[in-house]
């Protein structure tokens, strides 16, 4: 029986008062009796049009069917099938571009909440002990003994390196994961929020891992700790590069290196990795009467909320084109102006004013979207109209590049010139033998389930490559 | 977790430690650094390492207790854990092709020129140095010193041992005799490193600096240890720690390290009203 309902069954929320100070998940996950009623609005098209937008094709309608049934253990299955970590999809997706972009229910209303029903279907399986009846194994060809005799190193933790050490894992191989930082995760520890992400479920996955006898190696930084060339001495057979788009980009303005500005990596390492909001530990942050937040992405919304769980006066984004442009995901923006974020659209910093090193200003011009009349596209100008916003803390989230501590050691990797490692897009092969790459670090800042579906693409082709070799 | 080998006071505020940290003692080189995390509610501070026996996979750390961290790394003791200790990072000091150089030094700062001079030493450079403290009973590593230089020097500010005065009335001295040197190497607190610089520059020598900031990760991921060197960002963890001192901007760098002044004072009183079982 369909569900003709043409709204997504609403999220329950942590209350008001709540957020404003604490960094609990935000969202609260649907009940049993809510994601039974969404998982009724699924069409369960033939066709799927849902599957094809999503980056690892999880067959989305049977899952939900199944949730329809009450088979929750069954769904959960199916989901892992393509995708090792749908507790960590279910929340930070920007679903509205992949697969709910393309649901059926969304040409008249709202499509079906599939993210909110992946994250109630993983949610069950971690909180409520309902296991699938596979125990987290793939029907897949396993060789375990051929596997077993090979060891493999990942290099970066992040949720690309996390999804090749859990396939990889799966087929029987020896893995060892690398973090330069002293807890895994990548952008999961360090970026993502815990009122976004907690990091219950991160340890839960990280818990997991472990138990599939992969070892996460902390505190070693490969390209300083171990050379790529030492891996190989060292007896690994193969080796996939995920350290990812860890490096922030500048603005460049005069002022930029004023006391008070942040790059949004920095801030959010010290809320997030650091734990600033805890008083128990050490790390520093500074009590902000005005934050801005330039940028307009998920990260950007990220550091806006953080910022404003610490009570300063007021927290505004800055950004250069319209609410529509933003990259971030819709139900970011919804939270952010939820919790009294305030919006300055078509404005972009030109530069910084302070004083004894601190800053005290941001100066702005407002900007406007022209069109190119050659290709057609949209393209953002300065205008030349000047403000100025009072700031002692201003949060700089305009995207991240490569990182570049294995790009300077010269193992035989090829990078292009953004300092991507250059891979063949159908194997993640680099110009190393046995050296393969995938997430942000070849992509670009990019998505989670992207990084994701790289790790386990490369795990398959790892596993290609090492058996046909016997 | 990573064991405490050896402890050793250098004096009231110094002290140097030798841990076990085989994938640092591996690859490290004169220069790099360490990031440490004393336990698991600390921050995470970069530290130059003084000395490493790779076979025995041991590195040496000097440190100074200015601040919480290093307040709580001092507890420790020998045969105690540090939780997290990562490295090597940054990039090795460049000393090919010198042969007459002067080292100038001061405070804690010492702890990392030591084994750039050891390394121009052992480069068949001759080295001069000059090391700065505040009074005499501040004065470390005095001996290690005089081995790995050819002409030492010692101020102190208050005349108690050594010449009277800085670093830098000896080195524009030294320059005014003799400016027939290739480089200098100035290793310290950044008011010193700045007037090192500022006596360099009208000598037109090359002189470089080994820049300390603030830091997260020291993999270039956070950004809070930029500098303006020559105009353009750069970062101190993996495009330094050593720049061109001519080119950096130190009274950029001196602001940002107070960023969090307030917050460190804070956080230290607490620590040591702590200790002290208030």
């Amino acid at each position: 029986m369909i569900n003709k309902s043409n709204v997504k069954e609403p999220m329950p929320m942590l209350r008001d008062e709540e957020r404003k100070t604490s960094f609990k998940e935000v969202e609260l996950g649907f009940s049993d009796e809510c994601a039974i009623k969404e998982a009724r609005r699924c069409l369960n098209c033939k066709n799927k049009p849902c599957v094809s937008g999503c980056p690892v094709n999880v067959d989305i309608p049977k899952f939900i069917h199944l949730v329809s049934e009450g088979k929750i253990d069954f769904a959960y299955d199916v989901i892992i099938e393509n995708n090792s970590f749908p507790a960590i999809c279910g929340r930070v997706c920007p679903q509205e571009k992949q697969c709910e972009a393309n649901c059926v229910r969304g040409i008249k209303g709202e499509p079906v909440a599939i993210g909110r029903l992946e994250r109630y279907v993983a949610d069950k399986h971690i909180f409520d002990g309902k296991k699938s009846k596979t125990d987290n194994k793939k029907e897949k060809i396993v060789n375990n003994i051929e596997c077993g005799k090979h060891k493999i190193a990942i290099v970066g933790s992040g949720p690309s390196g996390l999804a090749c050490a859990s396939e990889l894992a799966d087929f029987g191989f020896k893995v060892d994961v690398f973090e330069a930082l002293h807890s895994c995760g990548g952008v999961l520890a360090y970026g993502i929020p815990e009122f976004r992400l907690p990091k219950d479920i991160l340890n839960y996955e990280l818990e997991n891992l472990k138990n599939k006898s992969v070892n996460l190696i902390t505190n070693v930084v490969i390209g300083k700790s171990f050379t790529v060339d030492e891996l190989f001495e060292n007896g690994y057979s193969a080796v996939y590069i995920s350290t990812g788009a860890g490096l922030p980009r500048f603005m460049n303005l005069p002022g930029e290196g004023l006391a008070g500005i942040y790059y949004a990596n920095e801030y959010l390492t010290r809320v997030n990795l650091m734990k600033a909001y805890n008083p128990q530990f050490d790390t520093p942050i500074q009590k902000s009467k005005n934050v801005i937040v330039v940028g307009g992405g998920n990260v950007a919304m990220d550091a806006a909320r953080c910022a404003k769980r610490f009570s300063p006066e007021s927290v505004t984004v800055v950004y250069r084109r319209t609410e529509e442009d933003m990259p971030a995901r819709k139900e970011e923006i919804l939270h952010a102006k939820q919790e009294g974020i305030n919006f300055m659209f078509l404005s972009n910093p030109t530069g910084f004013l302070g004083s004894n090193g601190k800053v005290e200003t941001v100066k702005c011009s407002k900007m406007k979207i022209s069109k190119d009349l050659e290709s057609g596209k949209n393209f953002v100008e300065p205008l030349n109209e000047f403000f100025e916003l009072k700031a002692d803390t201003v949060i700089i989230a305009i995207g991240n590049e490569s990182n570049k501590i294995i790009r300077e050691e010269n193992s035989g990797i090829d990078f292009d010139e953004k300092g991507r490692i250059i891979v063949n897009e159908e194997t993640l092969q680099t110009s190393r033998k046995h050296v393969y790459a995938g997430g942000d670090i070849v992509t670009g800042a990019a998505t989670v389930i992207l990084a994701m579906g790289a790790g386990k693409k490369a795990a398959f082709q790892i596993y290609k490559d090492l058996l046909n070799e016997k | 977790m990573f064991k405490i080998l050896k402890k050793e006071i250098l004096n009231e505020s110094i002290s140097k430690m030798t841990i076990l940290a085989p994938n640092v003692a591996k690859n490290i080189q004169e220069g790099q650094f360490i990031i440490l995390r004393v336990d698991e509610f600390g921050e995470r501070i970069p530290l130059t390492v003084f000395d490493y026996d790779r076979a025995n996979g041991t590195i040496d750390i000097i440190y100074q207790k200015i601040g919480t961290t290093t307040y709580k790394l001092d507890q420790k003791q020998e045969n105690d854990y540090i939780l997290d200790v990562v490295g090597p990072l940054g990039k090795e000091t460049e000393l090919l092709g010198y042969k007459k150089t002067i080292v100038v030094s001061g405070g804690v700062g010492i702890a990392i020129a030591y084994p750039v001079a050891k390394k121009l030493k052992k480069l068949s450079a001759s080295v001069d140095f000059i090391a700065g403290f505040r009074n005499k009973d501040l004065i470390i590593l005095e001996n290690d010193i005089k081995a790995v230089s050819d002409n030492f020097d010692v101020t102190t500010d208050d005349g108690s041992n050594g010449k009277k005065g800085f670093v830098t009335n000896v080195l524009e001295e030294k320059l005014s005799e003799n400016s027939d040197f290739d480089v200098v190497i100035a290793i310290g607190p950044l008011p010193m490193m700045k007037a090192v610089c500022n006596v360099t520059k009208k000598f037109n020598i090359k002189t470089i600096v080994s820049m300390t900031a603030i830091m997260i990760d020291g993999t270039g991921m956070c950004g809070g240890c930029r500098l303006n060197v020559g105009g353009k960002i750069k970062f101190a963890c993996v495009d330094g720690p050593d720049f061109d001192g001519h080119e950096v901007n130190f009274d950029e760098t001196m602001s940002r390290l107070q960023a969090f002044k307030s917050e460190e004072d804070k956080s230290l009183k607490n620590y040591c009203n702590l200790l002290k079982g208030v």
